[in-house]
C-alpha cells in the first residue's frame, strides 16, 4: 500500500525526523491560507502516488501569493503525467504546501527490502534529488548500499563517512527510520532529497513510504491513510470479493485461477497477436458470488471484445464458474464471445449449465487453442 | 526427487484440523503420503482423519519420528510455525500459507541461517512438493502427475500444473515437482532445486518456470551455465505485466526496471537454456531436446 507524501511526512515527524512545516490543501483558498500562515516563499506540491512530479511540473516554488494561486488552480483537478504515471496520468485532488527550505546539500537515503540479502537494506547517495536508478547506472561509486542484518548500528560509521556527516547526526536519523520501518512493516521508506540545510541540519524534503500489504492485518491504523481516489475503482471493487484484478490496456478480458497462470495467459494472448485487457486471478477457494463479480467486471469493461476463461488443474469447481457466469448475465448481458477452457472438478456439470442457458460460450480443449479462439473472437468485431 | 520425499517419508501437518489442512491432508493420504500425525495447539490427544493430534511439533516428532511437516497455519502465526518445526528437528518444511509479512520471513530465514543443521524450507505461498507415484506434500492435484524423468521447479502453482499435464500427456512424466513459491523471501530457490535434479538419477531433463520480479532466474542461469549438464527448458511468466504493479504474487513485481521477463529470458538463453515463450509448448520442447 502506498501513501501520499504528506502522510509519509506526518509519520516521519512522529518518529522524530525533521520535515519542513507544511499544510494540506484541497482547494485554492486553503492553499492561499496555508501559504500565508507558513510564510513565503512556499513550495506547492501535487499529492499523487507517483514519482517524477518535479520534472512534470507538479512541484512549484512560489515567492508571491498570486503565484500560489496560479500553481494551485493549475494543479487541482488537473491531470499530471509523470514518468511513473503512464500516459493517462493522475488527477490531482490534494496539494501539500510547504515552507521553502534553504539547501546546502541534497542527499538520498532509503530503507527497503533486499530480496537477495533477505534483509532490510539501507541505500544512500550523495546525489540526492535525482533519479536514484540513473545514479546507480551512471555513477555506481556514488551509491552506498548495505543489508542491515543486525539493525543499522554496524553500518553507521561507514555511512557517516560516505555522506561526510558526523556519526552523531546520522545515528538518530537512521535509528528512527529503521524503527519506523520495522514498527509499521514498511516495504520502502525513501527520502529523496534528504537535505542538509544552511544550519547543517538534516531535513526530509521529499518522502515516500510504502507498506507491506501482507502485514496490514496488524496495522489497522494505516487503513485510514488509504486514498481510494488513487486506486482503480475496478481494482478496489474486485478486492472486496477477494479477487486479484489489475486493469491493462488491451481488449481480451481474462479470468484465470492462479497468479502465474494468469500472467502466462496474458503472455500467450500477446504471442497470438492481441493484448490482454486485465490480469485477473480468482484464486483457489473462489465462490459463485466472486466469479459473478469477475464476469461483471469483464463484461462491464467497454474495451473488452472477447473473454478468455482459463481454469485449470486446481481445486476450483467448474460448476461454480458456470453458475457465476449465469448470475452475472442477469445484470450484464453477454455482449462479447466467451471462450472457456475449464479443467477441474465437476467439469461436465459446468458445461451442462452453460449449454442449458443457451449462452454463446466457445469451448477450448487447451490453453493454446483457447488463446487463438479468444483472439479470433475479438477480431470478429473489427471493421472489415 | 526421492532424496527429499518418497513413500516412506513420515509427514505431519501443522494446522491439521482446519478446513484447508483437513481437505488437503485427506488428499495427501489418498495419494499415498505417509501422514503420521497432525499438530493443532489445544487439540492434542484427539484423533483426526485417523491420525493422532498433538499440541506441539516437538511432541509429534517424539511420538512419531516425523521428518517432514506441511504448514497450513494462517499468516499471523505461520512464521512461528516454521521456526517451531525447525527447532523440533523437522528436516523438510513445506509452508503453503499465503500472505506472511515480509519482515516475518526475514526473521525466519535469519533463524534458519543461524542453525547448525538448518532444515530444507519450501515456500511459503507455494503448492509444495511431489514425487509422483510415491508421495506428495502440498496442494497440487495428484492425478495429473505421472512417474517419469522430468524435474519441474516453479514459482507458480497452477502454471506448474499446466506444465505437468503437458509432460504427462507427452509420456515423459515427472521425477519430481517443486513449487518454490511466489513470495519475495522464501526457502528453497531455483539453484537448490536444479542441484537436486542434476544429482537425481531418475531425472533426464528439467523444466523451470519463473516469473517477473527479483533476480532468482538470473542467478539460476549463472548456476546452470556452470553446473547443470541436463537439458533445461524455461518459461518466464509476466512478459506482458506492467511495471510497478504486484501481479498477484507478492514477489511478482517489476521495480526500478529490475526483474523483467525479457532480462530473465536473455540471461537464461545466454546460459544455454532452451527458453520457450509459449507456455503450452514446454513438454514439446523437452521432447525435442531429449530426442536429439
Amino acid at each position: 500500500m502506498n501513501i501520499h507524501e504528506y502522510q509519509a511526512k506526518s509519520l516521519l515527524k512522529q518518529a522524530g525526523i525533521a520535515v519542513p512545516a507544511g499544510c494540506v490543501a484541497r482547494d485554492v483558498d486553503a492553499a492561499m491560507k496555508a501559504a500565508e500562515e507558513l510564510g513565503l516563499p512556499v513550495v506547492v506540491k501535487a499529492q499523487i502516488h507517483a514519482g517524477g512530479r518535479g520534472k512534470a511540473g507538479g512541484v512549484r516554488m512560489c515567492r508571491a501569493l498570486e503565484e500560489v494561486n496560479r500553481a494551485a488552480s493549475g494543479l487541482l483537478g488537473h491531470v499530471l503525467v509523470t514518468a511513473q504515471t503512464g500516459s493517462e496520468g493522475k488527477t490531482v485532488h490534494t496539494l501539500y504546501i510547504e515552507r521553502a527550505q534553504p539547501i546546502a546539500r541534497e542527499l538520498y537515503l532509503s530503507l527497503l527490502i533486499d530480496r537477495d540479502a533477505e534483509a532490510v537494506a539501507l541505500v544512500a547517495s550523495t546525489d540526492g534529488g535525482t533519479d536514484i536508478e540513473e545514479v546507480a547506472a551512471s555513477h555506481p561509486e556514488r551509491i552506498f548500499a548495505r543489508p542491515l542484518h543486525h539493525g543499522p548500528s554496524d553500518v553507521l560509521p561507514d555511512l557517516a563517512d560516505f555522506l561526510s556527516l558526523p556519526v552523531g547526526q546520522v545515528e538518530p536519523l537512521v535509528g528512527s527510520l529503521y524503527r519506523l520501518f520495522v514498527d509499521k512493516d514498511c516495504s520502502l521508506i525513501e527520502l529523496n532529497p534528504l537535505i542538509v540545510n544552511d544550519q547543517g541540519g538534516l531535513v526530509a524534503l521529499d518522502a515516500k513510504i510504502a507498506f507491506d500489504d501482507n502485514a496490514l492485518f496488524r496495522h489497522p491504523e494505516l487503513e485510514a491513510m488509504r486514498d481510494p481516489l488513487e486506486e482503480d475503482p475496478r481494482e478496489r471493487e474486485a478486492r472486496k470479493f477477494g479477487l486479484n484484478y489489475i486493469a491493462l490496456d488491451g481488449r481480451i478480458g481474462c479470468m484465470v485461477n492462479g497468479a502465474g497462470l494468469a500472467m502466462a495467459t496474458m503472455d500467450i494472448i500477446q504471442l497470438k497477436g492481441d493484448r490482454p485487457a486485465n490480469f485477473l486471478d480468482v484464486g483457489g477457494g473462489v465462490t459463485e458470488e466472486a466469479v459473478a463479480e469477475a464476469f461483471r467486471l469483464l463484461l462491464g469493461d467497454v474495451h473488452v471484445r472477447s473473454i478468455l476463461v482459463n481454469i485449470f488443474g486446481g481445486i476450483v469447481r467448474c460448476d461454480i464458474i458456470a453458475r457465476g457466469l449465469l448470475e452475472a448475465v442477469k445484470t450484464h448481458p453477454m455482449r462479447v464471445p466467451v471462450v472457456m477452457r475449464l479443467v477441474g472438478t465437476n467439469e461436465q456439470e459446468g458445461r451442462r449449465l452453460v449449454k442449458q442457458a443457451g449462452l454463446d460460450v466457445r469451448w477450448a480443449g487447451n490453453l493454446d487453442e483457447a488463446a487463438e479462439m479468444a483472439v479470433a473472437a475479438a477480431r470478429e468485431g473489427d471493421p472489415s | 526427487m526421492r532424496s527429499l520425499l518418497d513413500a516412506r517419508t513420515r509427514v505431519i501437518c501443522q494446522g491439521f484440523t482446519g478446513r484447508q489442512g483437513s481437505f488437503h491432508c485427506e488428499q495427501m493420504i489418498a495419494y499415498g503420503t505417509r501422514l503420521v500425525a497432525g499438530v493443532t495447539p489445544g487439540k492434542g490427544g484427539r484423533m483426526h482423519l485417523g491420525r493422532p493430534v498433538f499440541d506441539s511439533v516437538a511432541e509429534a516428532v517424539k511420538e512419531t519420528q516425523a521428518e517432514a511437516s506441511v504448514i497450513f497455519v494462517p499468516p499471523p502465526f505461520a512464521a512461528e510455525a516454521i521456526i517451531e518445526a525447525a527447532e523440533a528437528g523437522i528436516r523438510l518444511i513445506v509452508c503453503i500459507t499465503e500472505g506472511i509479512p515480509v519482515l516475518d520471513m526475514i526473521r525466519v530465514k535469519a533463524h534458519l541461517r543461524a542453525m547448525i543443521r538448518p532444515p530444507v524450507l519450501i515456500g511459503p505461498n507455494c503448492p509444495g512438493i511431489i514425487t509422483p507415484g510415491e508421495a506428495k506434500i502440498g496442494i497440487m492435484p495428484g492425478h495429473i502427475h505421472q512417474p517419469g524423468c522430468i524435474g519441474v521447479v516453479s514459482r507458480s502453482g497452477t502454471l506448474t500444473y499446466e506444465a505437468v499435464a503437458q509432460l504427462s500427456a507427452a509420456g515423459l512424466g515427472q521425477s519430481g515437482c517443486i513449487g518454490i513459491g511466489g513470495d519475495p523471501i522464501h526457502g528453497m530457490d531455483f539453484i537448490d532445486a536444479l542441484a537436486g535434479f542434476e544429482q537425481d538419477e531418475s531425472t533426464r531433463g528439467i523444466v523451470m518456470i519463473g516469473e517477473i520480479g527479483g533476480t532468482d532466474e538470473e542467478k539460476a542461469a549463472d548456476y546452470i551455465r556452470k553446473k547443470v549438464s541436463k537439458p533445461v527448458v524455461a518459461f518466464i511468466a509476466g512478459a506482458t505485466a506492467p511495471r510497478g504493479k504486484r501481479m498477484g504474487h507478492a514477489g511478482a513485481i517489476i521495480s526500478g526496471g529490475k526483474g523483467t521477463a525479457e532480462a530473465k529470458f536473455a540471461a537464461l538463453e545466454s546460459a544455454g537454456v532452451t527458453v520457450e515463450r509459449n507456455p503450452t509448448l514446454l513438454a514439446h520442447r523437452m521432447l525435442e531436446l531429449l530426442g536429439s
